[in-house]
């Protein structure tokens, strides 16, 4: 990774220089993904390959660079006046891309539309009381409490133009209750680097460079045009083919053969998101399973026989082609909070201990249970839930796979209106924290006990609780003194390690493929911004 | 023959609410369209009232009169997964998967035909096995195979035609084409005949057991009696008898052909109205879903009723039975 | 006993049936394919050298060996190799055929019945039941067999509490696959019922009392046998096909216990891996299969049609 970052940074100096003088040359970049980008409206969903595509367009205040820093764009000084208070400078003389100056009032409006009706961004404005501006270039944010990440949460909000949306009457994010079209849905304007020339969901999307962009281009495409393509067969052909310069998120199986292929060159990177699987230990007979009058996962020993069966190794050596960085946590390395002491997995059980586990918990035969895993959510998911299957197997453990397409998984396993637990009783799930980077989102959604007068645990399925993680997550929300926060931290890991609440399996890799006479940069968080693009 | 028309329109728009009605009475049980509209830290006090306001916890058939008193004022809503107006979504995406079919369709008929024609012939001739093993191919491998293999061949290792897309279109109006530029014409090329095959192979074995059993017929044996050519009789009088029933199955497989280009705009990520409404189950994405089911059964009445109508006009004997078609087989 | 087989054997040798077969190599290697398919299928637990379906047996650490004859050291216990899972590629193709015939000879049978008797009734009524039962047939038309597995899945489900869905599974895809071929049949009978019932035999028949659905089963039904059983054959292997591209749309049978289908779209992600056999050995299976069984297609449809002889 940082080999390929020096590299590309000396190839973007040469480019520049070499390019800046000749730049009418036509620089077309073609890239493909799975998935459509699902609207243009940056506020629409709260997603990463959203929030990364609309940036291209729309600057946010302040943005992140090469190493995931933040670094100045639209605001040039930002920091807290007081504990509650935020101030935010703005960059002077920057224009949309209609030529209207961008200054507070633009700001203002925008951080409102994303905490409006419609808007997804809402989460990072919890701790928001006023946005104030001070004069045309000032902006004041304060705070019900003191909030010290607010600059890293706003890291990703686009900014738009107050002007335009009235215009357009796109004032909020689209109502999907109303039956009519919203203007920014289709239609972007912002101050980023590239200017939105045509946008057909599902088809194409071309952008084109700003050309009084108020920031030095370090890229020289003349032309994007992005194409999702759903068939990852037809995705790995094309890039071949040459149809494409760069595909995001390559299928493990291909990666060794793109690899192989002369003219393109694979870019790997481990992802945060974590994949893990869950158990029901809420209900006390498991909805599908031949054990009745009890609930097997309620034993410790139980789930330490499942943990300690599941192989990840080999799961990373076949099923994922080596593209998975196994783990024994919840949260990924680059995570605050992220204990690496704690990170090693158990050894593996031979089978008859494993099975000697079981008979002790009162299993001496196995048992039978159903197991949800989706088959077009995480890379190889329903791959990897099967070869779970036969390692269960071999201890007893007779596992009724269903796999199925996100909508109808997600229906199933996820909790339901309140918070009654979903509909399974072993599930596959996979989570990344992405709004905080903090370990605190992973304790709060997913390991403390699920409540509806608390709103924690909505994405705990399976209901695993206890008490003493509980407080200890309730105590790290608002501990501000690090140390002790870590503490916290490392205590509370411990605790859900060793009670084997959840069986993590790996990180996902990140896998992007590039023609080779592109240089682009990776970034850990799986965003793709094009200014770090170049054609050669 | 007007009571005809009329008893069929009326019968067909039962038809077109019957589909909207079964639709909307399973649509609950294709997903949740929910967890795909909001973000991971949306609460579940928002999901909820989202879910209140779409109408999504109303019974089906309250879901299914709002939709149909939309849609009867050619209002389809939004779509949960983009926010864009369906009926423009549909709209848009209709050009493609028309040229497309219509594509596959001529490919099918261009060489369907003749090909079952000369199979018809000469059912013994070497050529003629050939022609059928071949066929066979069509119906031997599924569809989404067949397309990997011939873009693995013609795009990767050939470097001939483009991997997937439309290539370049050109805007007439609201209608996008490809038949306007060189690239677009490559473009259709694989997926054409990749959606086209299996109706190639359908065509070509119906015109040759239509030939088989019409050169047996009297009518031929007089023709030759009288000293016809081969040519005559072969084009005049055998191909003709048998072009009723092939125009007929014709016309009923591009119904089936654009419904079920489903699979093909998947594997060449052709935006057309399949590779939407694939898109559309997986995010149990309701209004396009209902929209694609009407307009694909809208089109499907329109065809049936053309064909009807077709008969009525060529056989004077089903007049009195109201209306009667042969198999379509 | 013996003499009425050795006679009825006599018969059946002297036909015209039995000599268009003999006259015809295409036709005896067709059905010698398909007989030692369908061996090999049914046979599967005997002969097979590894069970796939038992999870158990399998190990992540046999994954991925090439085709023993491509192996460096020979190795025979998997002589077409094996996939990601550790599956033997060869038992997992025996297993698997035996699954997709049996999905698309159920498949066939439920579609047949529902045609025949839909179609039946259609044509010999006529009137308002044939308007009602070919406007169901339309509106069956617009369902894409992948909307109708997707629901019949979805009302399963809820209906059952289920607990195995993986025999759930192979009943969804019969179901949907049935439901969205039986129009052909209907067509076809409904239209030579049309023909049938106005003939002198069946205006006999009616005129001696005998009721209606005696009627139609003992005298109109013979007439009708011959198309559909051509179009039953074609079907067999038009079923099996769907399947396989269902599951490709993702709602095919557990990738656990898959089907030949389900192997070839599991392989179908791999094509380009460079572990082709993971691809290349359901996939020939599966056209052997369906070639061999649309001959005999053919050559029945010859056969049976009196005009040809």
């Amino acid at each position: 990774m940082s080999f390929r970052f020096r590299h590309s940074l000396a190839l973007t100096a040469l480019v520049c220089a070499g390019f800046g003088a000749v730049a009418a040359e036509a620089k077309t970049f073609r890239w493909a993904n799975a998935g459509d980008v699902s609207s243009m409206d940056p506020y629409a969903r709260n997603e990463t390959f959203l929030l990364t595509f609309t940036s291209n367009i729309y600057d946010p205040l302040i943005r992140r660079d090469k190493d995931l820093k933040l670094e100045p764009a639209l605001a040039v000084k930002w920091g807290q006046v007081d504990k509650t208070t935020w101030f935010f400078d703005l960059r002077q003389g920057v224009k949309f891309s209609d030529g209207t100056p961008f200054t507070a009032a633009d700001v203002v409006f925008s951080l409102n539309r994303a905490n409006g009706p419609g808007s997804n961004m809402g989460g990072n404005f919890v701790s928001v009381k006023e946005i104030k501006k001070i004069n045309d270039h000032r902006v004041e944010v304060i705070t019900k409490y003191p909030d010290p990440l607010l600059a890293d949460k706003w890291a990703a909000l686009a900014m738009m133009s107050k002007a335009w949306a009235e215009k357009n009457n796109a004032l909020n994010s689209a109502d999907m209750t109303k039956n009519e079209e919203n203007f920014a849905t289709r239609n972007a304007m912002g101050t980023g680097a590239f200017m939105l020339k045509e946008r057909r969901a599902g088809e194409r999307t071309v952008l084109v460079p700003n050309p009084n962009w108020w920031d030095k281009p370090q890229h020289n495409l003349t032309e994007v045009i992005f194409t999702p393509v759903a068939n990852p067969a037809t995705r790995v052909a094309a890039i071949k083919a040459g149809d494409i310069d760069m595909m995001y998120e390559v299928p493990p199986a291909d990666t060794e053969s793109l690899k192989r292929d002369a003219n393109v060159k694979v870019l790997e990177g481990p992802e945060t998101r974590v994949v893990f699987l869950g158990f029901d230990t809420e209900r006390p007979e498991l909805l599908e399973s031949n054990v009745k009058g009890k609930n097997p996962f309620k034993d410790k020993r139980v789930r330490e026989a499942i943990h300690r069966s599941i192989d990840v190794q080999a799961i990373k050596r076949t099923v994922m082609r080596g593209q998975s960085f196994p783990t024994n946590l919840m949260v990924a390395p680059g995570i605050n909070g992220y204990v690496k002491a704690l990170d090693n997995r158990p050894a593996l059980l031979k089978p008859e201990d494993a099975k000697k586990l079981l008979a002790d918990a009162g299993y001496p035969n196995g048992f039978e249970v159903g197991m949800d895993c989706p088959n077009d959510r995480y890379v190889n998911d329903e791959k990897i839930c099967q070869a779970a299957v036969a390692m269960l197997a071999r201890i007893g453990i007779k596992v009724n796979l269903l796999a199925q397409t996100r909508s109808k998984y997600f229906a199933k396993i996820l909790r339901k209106g309140d918070y009654k637990p979903g509909e399974t009783s072993f599930y596959m799930l996979g989570w990344s924290p992405a709004s905080t980077y903090d370990v605190h989102n992973v304790f709060e959604q997913l390991i403390q006990t699920p409540s509806n007068v608390t709103k924690k645990g909505l994405f705990n399925a399976g209901g695993y609780s206890n008490p003493e993680v509980d407080k200890l997550a309730d105590a790290m929300e608002q501990e501000t003194d690090k140390a002790k926060r870590d503490a916290m931290i490392a205590q509370a890991t411990k605790l859900y390690v060793d009670d084997y609440a959840y069986i993590p399996l790996h990180q996902q890799a990140v896998v992007w493929a590039a023609r080779k006479n592109i240089e682009l940069v990776q970034l850990a968080d799986n965003s793709f911004p094009l200014r770090f693009v170049t054609v050669k | 023959m007007l009571a005809f028309i009329l008893r069929r329109l009326l019968q067909s728009i039962a038809v077109l609410l019957t589909v909207g009605l079964v639709a909307f009475a399973l649509f609950r049980y294709v997903g949740d369209p929910i967890n795909a509209m909001v973000g991971q830290d949306t609460s579940m006090e928002e999901r909820e009232t989202l879910r209140e306001k779409l109408g999504l916890n109303d019974p089906a058939p309250i879901q299914f009169l709002v939709f149909i008193g939309n849609a009867a004022r050619g209002k389809f809503g939004l779509s949960y997964r983009t926010s864009e107006p369906v009926g423009r979504m549909i709209l848009e995406r209709v050009p493609a998967t028309l040229e497309l079919s219509i594509c596959a369709a001529l490919f099918a008929l261009l060489v369907g035909v003749p090909m079952g024609v000369y199979t018809g012939l000469y059912p013994r001739h070497w050529l003629s096995q050939l022609f059928q093993a071949v066929s066979l191919i069509g119906i031997s491998l599924p569809t989404f195979l067949i397309g990997i293999l011939l873009i693995l061949i013609f795009a990767v290792w050939l470097r001939l035609l483009p991997s997937f897309g439309r290539g370049e279109t050109v805007d007439l109006g609201w209608w996008t084409t490809n038949f306007l530029t060189w690239k677009g014409i490559q473009a259709l090329i694989l997926p054409s005949i990749t959606l086209g095959l299996f109706q190639l192979t359908l065509l070509m074995r119906l015109v040759r057991s239509e030939m088989l059993e019409v050169m047996r017929t009297d009518y031929i044996k007089f023709a030759r009696a009288r000293g016809l050519t081969n040519r005559a009789i072969n084009f005049g009088h055998a191909l003709k008898n048998t072009l009723v029933p092939v125009i007929t199955v014709a016309g009923l497989q591009l119904g089936a052909i654009i419904a079920f280009a489903i699979v093909t705009e998947t594997v060449f990520a052709w935006p057309g109205v399949g590779q939407l409404f694939i898109q559309s189950v997986q995010f149990a994405d309701i209004p396009v879903m209902a929209a694609y089911l009407l307009l694909i059964g809208l089109l499907f009445v329109l065809i049936n009723l053309t064909v009807d109508l077709l008969y009525f006009a060529v056989d004077p004997r089903l007049r009195g039975q109201g209306m009667a078609r042969p198999a379509g087989h | 006993m013996a003499v009425v087989v050795a006679d009825w054997l006599k018969r059946a040798a002297d036909s015209d049936i039995w000599w268009s077969f003999k006259s015809s190599p295409l036709t005896i290697a067709a059905t010698a394919v398909t007989l030692l398919i369908v061996a090999l299928a049914f046979l599967s637990p005997v002969l097979a050298p590894h069970t796939p379906f038992d999870p158990a047996t399998l190990s992540l650490s046999d994954g991925l060996r090439p085709p023993a004859l491509l192996s460096a050291d020979g190795d025979w216990t998997y002589p077409l190799g094996t996939d990601e899972q550790g599956r033997d590629v060869l038992s997992s193709i025996m297993y698997g055929t035996r699954l997709s015939l049996v999905v698309g000879l159920a498949s066939v049978v439920v579609a047949m019945l529902l045609g025949i008797t839909l179609g039946l009734v259609s044509g010999y009524f006529g009137g308002t039941i044939d308007a009602v039962i070919m406007r169901i047939a339309d509106v069956q038309l617009t369902f894409p067999a992948i909307l109708v597995a997707l629901l019949i899945d979805g009302i399963v489900r809820s209906v059952i509490s289920v607990k195995r869905h993986d025999e759930i599974a192979l009943f969804v895809i019969v179901g949907a696959i049935g439901l969205s071929f039986w129009v052909q049949y209907a067509r076809t009978v409904r239209g030579s019922v049309m023909v049938e019932k106005n003939k002198e035999y069946v205006q006999a028949a009616r005129v001696i009392g005998l009721s209606p659905p005696l009627i139609m089963v003992r005298h109109v039904l013979p007439n009708v046998t011959g198309p559909v059983l051509v179009i039953a054959t074609i079907n067999l292997g038009l079923a099996i096909i769907t399947e396989a591209t269902l599951s490709f749309l993702g709602v095919g049978l557990p990738p656990t216990e898959p089907s030949l289908g389900t192997l070839i779209r599991l392989g179908n992600e791999v094509l380009q891996s460079g572990d082709w056999w993971i691809t290349v050995f359901p996939g020939v299976t599966l056209a052997a299969l369906v070639l061999a069984v649309n001959l005999l297609g053919d050559w029945l449809r010859d056969a049976l049609n009196p005009k040809l002889r």
